[in-house]
């Protein structure tokens, strides 16, 4: 940019504040010969440094200012002045110098050590200590001592610039309690670059438009006039709008792949009896899933209803020796009452249960999801949780098997940024076989565990649907997930609703 | 889930075959169990809790051995019969049932008495549900006179050292003084006698299942033969447990020793280690897995998997305890099969997508709100009487939680508007104005409903400022309203937690849906905050069923 353009781009206040600084670089000068804030000015210089016109400097100095006390006897004199003053026509007793002069107690006492060590006082024992004034003392309180020049200087007052006989007073009255104080004190000045001593130079009363006006374009009047130029590389204040959380951002992303899948939405309550959540996925009764350690029960009403009787016999029966569905059962004679507990939902399978006892034979092949809220029994820290998320998927098909259910995780997994997946042999108590998947962290290079699936044992699927036809099942979380595309290391933060976090929290672009 | 630590070097001893760490390492993880880690000489596992069968070194091994195609199929044990017997003489209801064992020619070290006690302590833990359906002991048979008995007795008049107390205990006292007792005192708590094993002097071995005695019921690095018995509620636990034990001692060296249970004219035989038969259809298999598998293959991945198979047939090993229908082999075949060489398939299920119709509206009200510059919250359901109730200066049925672990996450939350000001409370050092909002679930009672509990979606938005007021608060509401494409009336109402004058009801089609006001000063105090709030709290199940 030639010097004429940059000339050009000045805002008002560059204009005004531009010519004086190099007559008076310091900022306080320029305030007063501006006129302007110190804001303002601020702003001008900034803007100017920017563009390279001139250096703001910021000078460091060590300065001493007045203390409570010192500004206090700036008033009313130093104690032992007017300890003298107190005893100049009389001989008194401590009592009596304290009641004239107003003196504490202990300002009293280090006056009568400065004193007597000055020779300026006689301390006489008459039963009573009498004080009397010498003439050493007559003479000391005609005669402004050096500590009491200094209080009067101007402060803050530059230490590096104190006289010899000032740096001897400070001395002194920094030994004094609360007196004197120093501090950092910052100066700043602007100082002209070869370019701002050029600028300054030229005539930057300048004829341009600071801005385009609506009257301008009513009347016309724009025509031929140049505007201002900007610098266009300024920062700007930062503004936010309004926001969907991060987290449900997450989960409506984690809906669509499902629904794109061709998946049709379940949805249900929070709190299930615990047949629901466990006697229909025959969870044995002594399963420890169903540990108060594990699962948040429901003080009042702790008890629900149990479902139609046709499905509660099956499941009873499942149970207890397996029914019709070929297998052993658990071996146990099964609770009601025990099916009744009122539960927090500790999974979202559940609802899959639910979804298959309303299913009839003609609805098949079917394809559910839900994403939904769930709670375990948790105490709260930095990697664990009492609420979170989880995604649930069935299908029911004849022909669906265990080949299909891990080509299903594969691609929802890949379609949430994780290409490589792999599975494990794992164990849930409602499916067989059950498979564990991890992907691989393309960051970290390493395995990461993301959650289960299977398709469901018989002893679930037959009790429900009326007879056993393959459904693959899964289950996993997704939290772990979010926080790794959010960057966020402590689980907290998805739930500690910081305006902050949440307002300048990047969009979740997939 | 139970973790075991086994010792590498006997590890590969017992598998037979040395294999590098990366094969190692993966082949576990392949297995079904999940490998925390190796480190040094040390293999620690979690084992799933199917497979009780694998917390023995020898167990797990044995199951490694065979996966890895070392020692495949049916694993043959010899039993012999012991010649003594067990005598039944009274049992309690909730503990009837007995099985035991005889092992000899063990060659116990510290090591192996360490990984004994383990076992047991694990199976106990897991298989036997903390012992709630059944406890194991075992005995130096040598300090121990057959026959056995296995009765019950005032507790009294049970005294023994139970093993490593310093002094002679009643059973009572067990259970308050000792701290095995004490863990497990639930168990005989109600009791007015509690079982006892009794040898041939009359010397009390042990009382199931809270402790042996020191004297005659501490296995030790010179114990050779011992005495297995396993007591509780559950017989075919204890059988399995049993059997897990023994065979793992047979793989250690023992020899297996049965002996007869005699209650009455009944007369049971233990350990029986003959394998169940089950039958699995080729087709069934198949067509679970996806694959194409033929007999021949079949038999050879069930042998990988310990089992033997011949047309249709499977012998299921007697330590196995999970296997009870026969989709359980067919995960066993599946592991053997390698998950890793499972060729994923999207199948071509012809279904349509959609989504529940609340779910759209619950996303388009969110957008409408995002549009008028409001940020959005994630709130937790949990909360406390509290935030709910006194802090809003209102009184309200809420439901608690039986088990909470802390006080603050102890109910559920029966309005939201106490989320809103706790996340108000939580970003006081955070810029102003703010303007928030969350939907999320309540929490009532009601007789309606399967649990007796109504559950409903709620929107709640609220608005803090210098001067954030009814004006600006129900500017939204009826922006959002007038989106939705409803109207809507406004009549006064006293609301403790809203400032007298400045608090409406909100109608919708005669339904009452919303309450809309200026929080009361005492409540802004009681959240401590310094700053006017306005909100709203707007049924969303009803609205939408006014749409």
């Amino acid at each position: 940019m030639d010097i004429k353009q940059l000339a050009q781009t000045l805002h008002p206040l560059e204009r005004k504040v531009l010519p004086l600084v190099e007559k008076h670089p310091s900022l306080e000068e320029l305030v007063k010969q501006t006129g302007l804030s110190e804001v303002e000015v601020m702003r001008a210089l900034q803007w100017l440094q920017n563009k390279g016109v001139l250096e703001i400097k910021e000078k460091r100095s060590e300065a001493v200012l007045l203390d409570t006390n010192g500004k206090q006897y700036l008033e009313e004199g130093l104690p032992e002045k007017r300890f003298l003053k107190a005893v100049d026509k009389s001989t008194l007793t401590i009592d009596e110098i304290l009641k004239k002069t107003g003196l504490a107690k202990d300002e009293l006492n280090s006056c009568l050590g400065i004193l007597k060590g000055k020779a300026a006082i006689d301390l006489k024992k008459d039963g009573k200590l009498r004080i009397s004034i010498t003439d050493n003392g007559k003479k000391l309180l005609k005669k402004e001592s050096f500590e009491e020049q200094f209080l009067k200087k101007d402060f803050p007052a530059d230490i590096s610039a104190l006289k010899d006989e000032e740096r001897f007073a400070l001395e002194n009255l920094r030994k004094r309690k609360g007196l004197v104080k120093t501090e950092t004190i910052k100066e700043k000045s602007a100082s002209l670059t070869e370019l701002g001593r050029k600028l300054a130079g030229q005539d930057i009363g300048s004829d341009a438009e600071d801005s385009l006006t609506s009257g301008m374009l009513k009347t016309g009047s724009w025509k031929g006039k140049n505007f201002r130029r900007y610098d266009i590389s300024i920062n700007v204040p930062r503004i936010s709008g309004g926001k969907r959380h991060f987290v449900k951002d997450a989960i409506d992303y984690v809906r669509k792949i499902w629904l794109e899948l061709g998946f049709e939405e379940m949805t249900g309550p929070l709190v299930q009896t615990s047949f629901w959540t466990f006697d229909a996925l025959f969870t044995a009764q002594d399963h420890p899933a169903r540990d108060l350690q594990d699962t948040f029960f429901i003080k009042n009403p702790a008890k629900g209803k149990l479902p139609d009787k046709k499905i509660v016999d099956a499941v009873r029966k499942t149970h207890e020796d397996g029914w019709t569905t070929g297998s052993k059962g658990w071996q146990y004679s099964w609770d009601p009452e025990d099916a009744r507990l009122n539960a927090a939902r500790t999974h979202t399978t559940m609802l899959s249960a639910l979804a298959l006892a309303k299913l009839k034979p003609e609805d098949l092949p079917k394809k559910y999801f839900s994403v939904g809220r769930c709670f375990r029994n948790e105490t709260l820290d930095y990697c664990h949780l009492f609420e979170f998320n989880q995604v649930e998927g069935i299908v029911v098909d004849e022909n669906i098997n265990f080949r299909n259910l891990l080509g299903y995780l594969k691609q929802f997994f890949s379609k949430l940024g994780y290409p490589k997946a792999r599975f494990r042999p794992a164990y849930f108590p409602y499916t067989e076989p059950s498979v564990e998947i991890d992907v691989f962290h393309p960051v970290h290079k390493e395995w990461m565990e993301l959650g289960g699936a299977g398709i469901f044992r018989p002893e679930v699927v037959k009790p429900l649907l009326g007879r056993d036809i393959p459904v693959a099942a899964w289950g996993p979380g997704f939290g772990r997930s979010i926080m790794e595309y959010y960057g966020i290391t402590d689980i907290r933060d998805l739930y500690r609703n910081d305006l902050r976090q949440i307002r300048d929290m990047k969009i979740w672009m997939r | 889930m139970p973790t075991v630590t086994f010792n590498k070097d006997v590890f590969e001893k017992l598998v037979g075959k040395k294999l590098p760490l990366n094969q190692l390492k993966d082949r576990i993880s392949m297995l079904g169990t999940d490998l925390e880690g190796i480190e040094g000489n040390e293999i620690t596992v979690e084992i799933f809790p199917d497979r009780p069968d694998m917390l023995s070194e020898q167990g797990f091994a044995r199951a490694f051995s065979s996966f890895i195609g070392v020692n495949t199929g049916l694993a043959g044990f010899d039993v012999k019969k012991s010649g003594t017997h067990v005598k039944v003489e009274k049992t309690l209801k909730i503990w009837p049932h007995v099985v035991t064992a005889i092992v000899k020619g063990l060659k116990f070290d510290d090591e192996k008495v360490r990984e004994m006690i383990q076992l047991q302590e694990k199976l106990g833990v897991t298989l036997c549900r903390d012992r709630k359906k059944g406890g194991i002991g075992i005995y130096p048979l040598d300090k121990v006179s057959p026959p056995v008995i296995f009765t019950t007795e005032k507790p009294e008049k049970i005294r023994f050292r139970p093993l490593e107390f310093p002094r002679e205990l009643t059973g009572r006292q067990i259970l308050s003084q000792h701290p095995t007792g004490r863990k497990y005192a639930d168990i005989m708590a109600d009791q007015d006698e509690f079982p006892i094993f009794v040898d041939s002097k009359g010397i009390i071995m042990s009382m199931p299942p809270i402790i042996n005695s020191h004297d005659v019921g501490k296995i030790t690095s010179d114990t050779r033969d011992v005495f297995i018995e396993a007591t509780g509620p559950h017989l075919n636990t204890l059988l399995v447990a049993l059997n897990i034990i023994v065979t793992s001692m047979a793989d250690m060296g023992g020899k297996i020793f049965s002996l007869d249970i005699i209650r009455g004219k009944e007369k049971m035989t233990t350990p029986d280690l003959s394998p169940s038969t089950m039958k699995l259809s080729l087709e069934y298999a198949n067509n679970r897995l996806g694959l194409e598998l033929k007999q021949n293959e079949i038999k050879k991945l069930l042998e990988k998997m310990g089992y033997s198979y011949s047309k249709g047939e499977v012998l299921v090993p007697a330590y196995r305890a999970d296997v009870i229908h026969p989709c359980d082999l067919v995960e066993d075949l599946a592991i053997a099969y390698g998950y890793e060489n499972f060729k994923e398939e999207i199948p071509s299920v012809s279904t349509i997508g959609s989504e529940e119709p609340f779910t759209v509206f619950r996303r388009k009200v969110s957008g409408i709100l995002v549009g008028l510059g409001l940020i959005e919250l994630n709130t937790y359901h949990l909360t406390d009487r509290e935030s709910q109730c006194s802090r809003m200066q209102a009184d309200m049925d809420m439901v608690e939680l039986s088990n909470a672990l802390t006080a603050e996450y102890s109910s559920l939350r029966t309005w939201m508007i106490p989320s809103i000001l706790k996340v108000m409370a939580d970003n006081k050092h955070n810029e102003y104005p703010q303007k928030i909002f969350d939907i999320g679930t309540i929490f009532k009672k009601s007789i309606g409903t399967e649990t007796g509990i109504e559950e409903n979606e709620r929107l709640a938005v609220g608005i803090t400022s210098e001067n954030a007021d009814f004006t600006g608060i129900k500017q939204i509401l009826d922006y959002l309203i007038r989106m939705l494409d409803l109207e809507y009336e406004i009549q006064p109402v006293e609301h403790p937690s809203f400032i007298p004058g400045r608090v409406g009801r909100v109608t919708v089609n005669k339904k009452k849906v919303a309450y809309i006001g200026e929080i009361s000063p005492q409540v802004l105090s009681a959240w401590d905050l310094q700053m006017p709030v306005s909100c709203f709290e707007l049924n969303l199940t009803d609205l939408f069923n006014a749409v």
